[in-house]
């Protein structure tokens, strides 16, 4: 009896599981991790079941069926919402400070650190 | 001299972080894209509790220049509330006003018209919310205002009221 019961939360849970509407589509899911669900901020439309996200999930599903590119499918969305519904900004205009300004303070970090140890070794030089 | 100069930065960068708190508590909070392409597809939706189909365009009368669509469902609160602003708007002349019935069951939001009255010019369904998603919504209620081109004009998100009606009048007229 036992062993049956456990038969049968075990199918009961695999039942539901591959049952997921979205869960049979990779490719949904793949998309959908990139898009922030833009009325539950701080939660992609992949982790929200709010009914927003769902229909996100659904449009993603009838679009790729009709044969759209996972590139369409993110042009489509900005159009429809702006940038801020894909979590990796585009390079444009807008986010130019954006990407460039870590590489800047990379850079000038380095220059601070080369700086500072030259100046050490100078220092060194002069005191042997 | 040193200690002054770090502590006069302190004190504007503190002043400068203060200011932005501030400011931001009378913010917005949900963020409302302006650079969103303003033009809809002509779509086709089906019509709420019949099996016709409409393309967006095709929904406009001669005179009409003018489209309030309204997205709404009986389960959603506001739009009980809100209701009565949007009975205002089918007086409006040359206006279409178009009602969108979101993911719904057809039961509860004709319930919803017996006890609320149907102000709309016509209903359409969006069983799946996908429809919705053409309209660059973002859930119920919301109202759009869209041109004979079908641009978006206007949108606003959550609840209208009688500011919102009077400057849907305005753009009417």
């Amino acid at each position: 009896m036992k062993s049956f019961k456990f038969i049968f939360f075990f199918l009961f849970f695999i039942f539901f599981n591959l049952n997921n509407v979205y869960g049979e589509n990779a490719k949904v899911d793949e998309i959908s991790k990139n898009l922030r669900c833009l009325i539950c901020q701080g939660q992609s439309v992949y982790d929200s079941q709010s009914e927003f996200a769902l229909s996100v999930k659904t449009l993603i599903l009838n679009k790729l069926e009709s044969g759209s590119s996972e590139k369409d499918i993110y042009d489509f969305l900005k159009s429809k919402y702006g940038n801020w519904i894909v979590y990796e900004p585009e390079f444009n205009n807008y986010t130019l400070i954006l990407w460039i300004l870590p590489l800047f303070l990379f850079i000038f970090g380095g220059f601070l650190i080369a700086r500072k140890v030259i100046i050490n070794r100078d220092k060194n030089e002069t005191y042997k | 001299m040193r200690i002054r100069l770090s502590f006069i930065f302190l004190l504007i960068l503190v002043l400068l972080i203060t200011l932005i708190f501030y400011k931001s508590l009378f913010e917005e909070k949900n963020y409302i894209p302006k650079n969103i392409n303003n033009k809809i597809e002509n779509i086709l939706i089906k019509e709420f509790n019949t099996d016709n189909n409409f393309l967006l365009k095709n929904l406009f009368d001669e005179k009409e220049e003018l489209m309030a669509i309204n997205i709404w469902a009986s389960w959603c609160l506001p739009c009980r509330e809100e209701h009565k602003y949007i009975q205002n708007l089918s007086r409006i002349d040359n206006l279409k006003l178009v009602g969108l019935n979101y993911k719904d069951k057809t039961k509860n939001a004709q319930k919803f018209l017996e006890d609320f009255g149907n102000p709309f010019d016509i209903i359409l369904s969006d069983t799946d919310g996908t429809k919705s998603i053409f309209l660059g919504a973002y859930g119920v209620p919301e109202t759009l205002i869209l041109d004979s081109e079908l641009k978006i004009l206007k949108k606003y998100i959550g609840p209208i009221d009688s500011n919102i009606v009077g400057e849907i009048k305005n753009l009417a007229n």
